[in-house]
């Protein structure tokens, strides 16, 4: 177990990279604490799994330091670092039975047999393959391999951190479920440090303690899911939390006051905004309030999703969700109201503070 | 899913059958025909029944051919396998290395069977052969034409380098087929070298592995051209394997009967040796 730091990571895949752009994983400064159970959260192609195998060793970053505790691993092999991962896909020694493949890690590090077998029948059990423990790996299914996959990492108990690349992807959904809770048990239990890849937000706030969002290659955001739902510091975080994801519409600010098409709203406080800055207001939709009262809007369409109600309607021009309880009417002459406490202001994507 | 069956599309396996009527089925019972008949020659044959083949099987020189045989490919399969599998492994996996190994790889593999026993026929000659030459130059005595040993090796080292290749094509195929993941993995459990050889590597070569050893088995076992060419067989008896004896009693001496016996026992031998190394190789995956 340990606290891993990341120091100033870059990485490029092709050599000799030019622009900004050619980095696939651009500038991450990052520490994480030793026990913590985070979620790197981010779309297909952001560099998830690039920070991954740089965490543990399966790639040399091109520029940049990793530490575990404070000491330098940037140049130690995989074994070295002591790390455990677990791959989007299955990867199973076909030739060895169930057993012989969650015994593999443990045997190839000169584990004595008596405590082999006691980890490897734990792990067994947790993963329910108890009683497939002595048949070939080959004939089992595909969620089957993989939570041999996920034992096999699992069943070292003194690794330094436990890296998650999207484990769950094959999984069916209630299985999904029971493996997520165990491994929250396991995180609780043990306290390893786990860093766990996903692009389902689900997944990631149901796990987590802090989400990292990652979008283009750089972090940017790292909170509990309370702090990204409240209070998304770029707009790519609003969108991509929430279902459906926070409206952003282009506003005008000049003082305190907002104007968004021909409306205007006080905000109460003054926004840091430079000049020239391209400037934004965030609002989910779950802070909008349809009633008789307040700003005119056109209703487009409305989804019954079961336990409430989404609206998509049109705001000063622009396309927003509102989120309606199941009960709650729809006005014939819609208007919406913000609640001023949920708006977030945006410069160039990014959330700013509050004005004296 | 619901399958169509259309009896028409037996019309589409017709061409194919013709042909392989032509070019198989029909010169096999041909064989099959001389096999049981004998003749005085003018076209008149008779019933002979298992006369050739009870001659064929009671012959020494059939027994000590088929030893010949069983030798060669004995020692060919236990260098090129290992070898082929060893190159293979240290092949370049991406880059420019990769179309540069492939070809360098498949070149011996486009020389006709003739034309490689032409080239070490006289790659291997005393008198003039650059082969033969640096050996007699280094003081090891080597002659293919009157020494037994010296015979053998030319032809084991022949066929090897002629047919290694096709060992380290099909492995590499293997090889390459790998996910990443796999390797990856391999790193986080800390398997060794030879750990991911014997539980990544192989297991997924398995396959083109056995192709490779039945193809090399059922080639080498039917070598011909190449020693005919170089040893013709000699010195002596010494590298007559069955197909050049057979030839040699079929076009040598016209004993159509007795080659068209052994012909067939030839065939059969062939097919029954790579049906047991089919099943014993592929045994293992019926148990999963």
């Amino acid at each position: 177990m340990a606290r891993i730091t990341l120091d100033h990571i870059r990485h490029a895949y092709g050599e000799k990279p030019k622009s900004e752009a050619d980095y696939s994983l651009k500038e991450v400064h990052h520490e994480w604490n030793d026990g913590g159970a985070y979620a790197l959260l981010g779309p297909s192609g952001c560099g998830k799994t690039t920070l991954l195998n740089i965490i543990s060793g399966l790639l040399q970053p091109s520029e940049g330091r990793i530490l575990f505790d404070g000491k330098d691993v940037t140049y130690l092999s995989t074994q070295q670092r002591n790390i455990a991962q677990v791959f989007q896909f299955p990867v199973i020694y076909d030739t060895m039975t169930v057993y012989d493949n969650l015994a593999f890690p443990l045997r190839n590090r000169g584990v004595a047999e008596p405590e082999v077998d006691r980890r490897v029948r734990e792990i067994l059990e947790m993963i329910d393959l108890s009683s497939w423990a002595k048949k070939t790996a080959r004939g089992l299914t595909a969620d089957q391999k993989q939570k041999i996959s996920l034992g096999r990492g699992l069943v070292r108990n003194d690794v330094n951190a436990i890296l998650f690349d999207e484990p769950l992807t094959v999984i069916d959904p209630h299985m999904k479920w029971v493996l997520r809770s165990q491994l929250k048990k396991l995180h609780r239990q043990f306290g390893f440090t786990m860093v766990y890849v996903t692009h389902d937000q689900t997944e990631a706030l149901t796990f987590a303690d802090k989400v990292v969002v990652m979008y283009d290659g750089q972090i940017v955001q790292i909170g509990t899911p309370a702090e990204l739902f409240e209070k998304p510091s770029h707009t790519f975080v609003g969108y991509f939390i929430g279902s459906p994801g926070m409206n952003v519409l282009p506003a005008a600010i000049d003082g305190s006051s907002i104007k968004v098409g021909e409306q205007t709203l006080d905000l109460g406080y003054k926004p840091t905004v430079a000049v020239g800055a391209k400037t934004e207001l965030g609002i989910r939709p779950e802070f909008i309030t349809l009633s008789r009262d307040g700003m005119p809007v056109s209703i487009n369409k409305v989804e019954d999703i079961g336990r409430q109600k989404i609206v998509r309607a049109e705001f000063a021009g622009k396309p927003i969700a509102i989120v309606v309880p199941e009960d709650g009417e729809i006005p014939a002459d819609p208007r919406v109201t913000f609640d001023p406490t949920a708006i977030n202001i945006y410069a160039d994507s990014w959330r700013v503070g509050r004005e004296g | 899913m619901n399958k169509t069956w259309n009896n028409k599309a037996w019309f589409m396996v017709l061409p194919v059958l013709l042909l392989v009527a032509f070019s198989a089925v029909i010169p096999l019972m041909t064989v099959v025909n001389y096999s049981v008949q004998d003749t005085f020659g003018n076209n008149q044959f008779f019933w002979n029944g298992v006369g050739w083949f009870s001659d064929v099987l009671a012959s020494d020189r059939f027994w000590q051919a088929l030893g010949r045989n069983l030798l060669f490919s004995g020692i060919i399969l236990t260098i090129e396998i290992p070898l082929g599998i060893l190159i293979a492994l240290n092949m370049p996996k991406k880059g420019l290395g990769v179309p540069f190994c492939l070809v360098l790889m498949a070149l011996p593999l486009l020389i006709p069977w003739n034309v490689v026993g032409t080239i070490w026929q006289v790659f291997g000659r005393v008198d003039i052969g650059l082969l033969g030459r640096t050996l007699d130059a280094l003081g090891i005595s080597y002659n293919y034409v009157n020494n037994v040993f010296d015979a053998w090796m030319t032809l084991i080292v022949m066929d090897v380098w002629h047919w290694t290749s096709l060992v380290v094509l099909l492995c590499y195929a293997g090889l390459v087929s790998i996910p990443e993941a796999y390797y990856q993995a391999a790193k986080i459990d800390g398997a060794s070298r030879w750990a991911v050889f014997r539980y990544i590597q192989l297991p997924k070569m398995k396959r083109v592995l056995l192709i490779a050893f039945l193809l090399r088995f059922m080639d080498s076992f039917m070598i011909y051209t190449e020693p005919f060419v170089i040893t013709g067989g000699g010195p002596g008896n010494s590298t007559t394997f069955l197909s050049i004896d057979l030839v040699k009693m079929a076009i040598g001496q016209f004993d159509l009967g007795p080659a068209a016996a052994m012909s067939i026992i030839y065939f059969l031998i062939i097919l029954l040796l790579s049906w047991i190394f089919y099943t014993v190789m592929t045994s293992s995956d019926e148990q999963a």
